[in-house]
């Protein structure tokens, strides 16, 4: 049983411009993947490529082991979840149901009883004969994923099916989709922008930037061992921190800073230190110090950002740099706290090109 | 308080003016309609009803030779129905498909052929009323519903109108219905059609009012009495009237024209709301 295979696969539209530039990738049946990158990074675009709503330039797509380059989107046995859920407004729930059923000559009796079983899993029973507009947007998102959930595919495809929803509900739909994947062991390939979305729901995600994977792998691989700086700054909420630095040989330098305990870095190239906000620890002999201005209180923990004192920046500028506390620890605007880095979970990256060195 | 008075009692003012200014010509047909001839003749237009409404309508309506020579205003009635409906239905039928090949398919030219179809809105019949003749009695249609209706049901402005309003239609709509295994066919038929409900609606009883207020083509293309409308109707009686011989037939002429003014009245009247909301709204 194979899932989702990509080899080479390209994308350049009529006018030149190329939205996927080479991606091969394997997905194993059941597992659930997210795409994730910012706007315009392509990552649609190869979701749309599977579900064969994209031609596809170069290279192949096969589920299951048959290549489905040429083969039109009813016959590839997958079903995908809109954004704007794209439900027919003039159908009832049932009726948009049913449709792709219908098409695909199912009898009324076998129609009807799927219908009525995916209807009980997501609890929009009482909703059947109802039209769209008269369902709130958590319960159309439902009917939306009842209508992929009936025709029972090789793949679910979804296309940031969560963006119109509210925050709430938004959490409350990610962990049903995550559950209701489990149940029904279907392979799933999922586009967001969210980080924590794509954190929470993945198997495996694959940060997309610009037509290409810059990375792919479990989600705790991605954000403790990023390979470049751009999957360590799209990974991670809040933000990782970013500092220019220098190796002099010894230690890392960034204006008045020098951090010692590194080693074997390149020294003839600008470099970029980041560590994650819960590397930075609130400490009386620590080696750097933020002053503070801002303190954002998140209930079990409090983000405070600030600049980094003494840390080489643009003229009038400052870097700024957050950190994760305990929902005790209230600074003072203005006040200077002193913090430790965790060396060992530091992240240091090559400017130029976004490599990691360490 | 007092200024939103003022503003309303002008703007009612000038609203019952202009309903007066329309529709008086209306009620002078009206209440000449029902008088007798001799009356007309030796007093011209009357201003109130008279007592010769059944009399005139009924021999209008449905006596031989009460109206024209031979043809009843029934069938009169008949034609110009059957005209209204088959041009505002051909014109629908014509025009989506029309616009769903515009808009849904990618051919070579649907572009300039869309403008080329545009363009003809600046080429009225007039234009081409000789060549569109020629055709029709090549085909031996001269005097048949067919060729009546044919030759003017392509509809630069009802295939823009659907061009426009299925481009609003949201992309995501056909791709969810080619996901579902939906055919071109079955995506027009099982959503695109339904959706344009209201616009369809709108466009009939638009292309019903135009279609039976047609005038120039159905003279030329009916030379038998019984094909009239009930447009080429009334132009006929008048023209026996000004061709004189007997006593002219004033109020039947007139009561002509309000039976030929009644049902585009009525199928506005009536199909209003969905008049209004295929113009208004768009349904998503």
């Amino acid at each position: 049983m194979a899932g989702v295979e990509l080899t080479g696969v390209r994308k350049i539209y009529p006018n030149g411009a190329e939205a996927v530039r080479g991606v091969d990738m394997t997905i194993e049946h059941g597992e659930f993947i997210v795409f994730v990158g910012p706007s315009g990074c392509g990552k649609s675009t190869l979701l749309r490529m599977v579900a064969g709503l994209e031609s596809i330039t170069e290279g192949e797509i096969s589920i299951d082991g048959r290549i489905i380059n040429e083969v039109s989107p009813a016959d590839r046995d997958v079903a995908m979840v809109f954004q704007n859920y794209a439900l027919y407004p003039h159908m009832t729930v049932r009726g948009n149901m049913s449709y792709g059923l219908k098409n695909r000559g199912n009898s009324k009796a076998e129609i009807h009883e799927k219908v009525e079983e995916a209807a009980k899993m997501l609890r929009i029973h009482d909703f059947l004969d109802r039209r769209p507009q008269q369902l709130s947007g958590g319960q159309r998102q439902r009917v939306a994923m009842g209508r992929a959930i009936v025709r029972e595919p090789k793949v679910f495809l979804f296309d940031e099916p969560l963006s119109n929803l509210d925050a709430k509900l938004r959490v409350q739909m990610r962990i049903e989709i995550k559950r209701l994947q489990r149940r029904m062991d279907v392979t799933s390939i999922y586009v967001t922008h969210d980080q924590t979305e794509a954190m929470t729901l993945a198997d495996r995600l694959a940060v997309i930037n610009d037509g290409r994977i810059e990375q792919m792998g479990a989600p705790l691989e991605l954000y403790n061992n990023p390979t470049t700086l751009f999957v360590a700054s799209f990974i991670g909420s809040p933000q990782i921190n970013l500092v220019p630095v220098v190796f002099d040989g010894d230690k890392l330098i960034s204006g008045d800073i020098a951090l010692s305990g590194f080693k074997d870095l390149p020294t003839d190239a600008d470099l970029v230190l980041g560590i994650r906000p819960d590397d930075l620890t609130q400490n009386g002999e620590g080696e750097v110090s933020l002053r503070v201005d801002l303190v954002e209180q998140h209930g079990a923990e409090n983000l405070i950002y600030g600049a980094l004192l003494g840390a080489a920046a643009e003229e009038g500028e400052e870097t700024e740099i957050c950190i994760k506390v305990d929902q005790q620890t209230l600074p003072k605007i203005d006040a200077t706290l002193k913090l430790g880095v965790n060396k060992s979970r530091a992240l240091v990256f090559r400017k130029d090109n976004g490599q990691r060195v360490l | 308080m007092k200024n939103t008075n003022w503003r309303l009692i002008y703007a009612h003012t000038v609203l019952i003016i202009g309903v007066i200014f329309m529709s008086f010509p209306v009620w002078v047909a009206f209440s000449t309609s029902t008088h007798d001839d001799v009356t007309i003749l030796r007093n011209g237009l009357q201003f109130w009803p008279g007592t010769h409404f059944f009399e005139t309508y009924w021999e209008v309506l449905f006596v031989e030779g009460g109206v024209m020579k031979s043809v009843l205003g029934t069938t009169m009635l008949k034609n110009s129905l059957i005209l209204g409906i088959g041009f505002a239905v051909g014109k629908v039928i014509i025009s989506m498909l029309a616009a769903y090949a515009i808009v849904y398919f990618r051919f070579r030219l649907a572009a300039p052929l869309f403008w080329i179809i545009f363009m003809t809105l600046l080429l009225p019949l007039e234009v081409r009323i000789i060549p569109s003749y020629e055709v029709m009695a090549g085909l031996n249609l001269l005097d048949t519903h067919t060729g009546l209706i044919v030759p003017l049901i392509a509809s630069a402005t009802g295939t823009f109108f659907f061009r426009q309003f299925f481009r609003s239609v949201p992309e995501e709509l056909l791709e969810a219905a080619r996901l579902d295994g939906a055919t071109p066919w079955r995506f027009f038929v099982d959503i695109l059609i339904p959706l344009s409900k209201t616009m369809i609606a709108a466009i009939l009883i638009i292309m019903f009012v135009v279609g039976w207020n047609q005038y120039l083509w159905p003279l030329i293309m009916t030379t038998k009495e019984e094909n009239y409308t009930l447009v080429i109707g009334i132009k006929q009686i008048y023209q026996v009237l000004a061709e004189g011989g007997e006593l002219p037939q004033y109020q039947k002429a007139f009561a002509l024209t309000i039976l030929a003014t009644l049902p585009p009245v009525l199928v506005v009247l009536v199909f209003q709301n969905w008049f209004v909301k295929g113009l208004v709204e768009s349904e998503k």
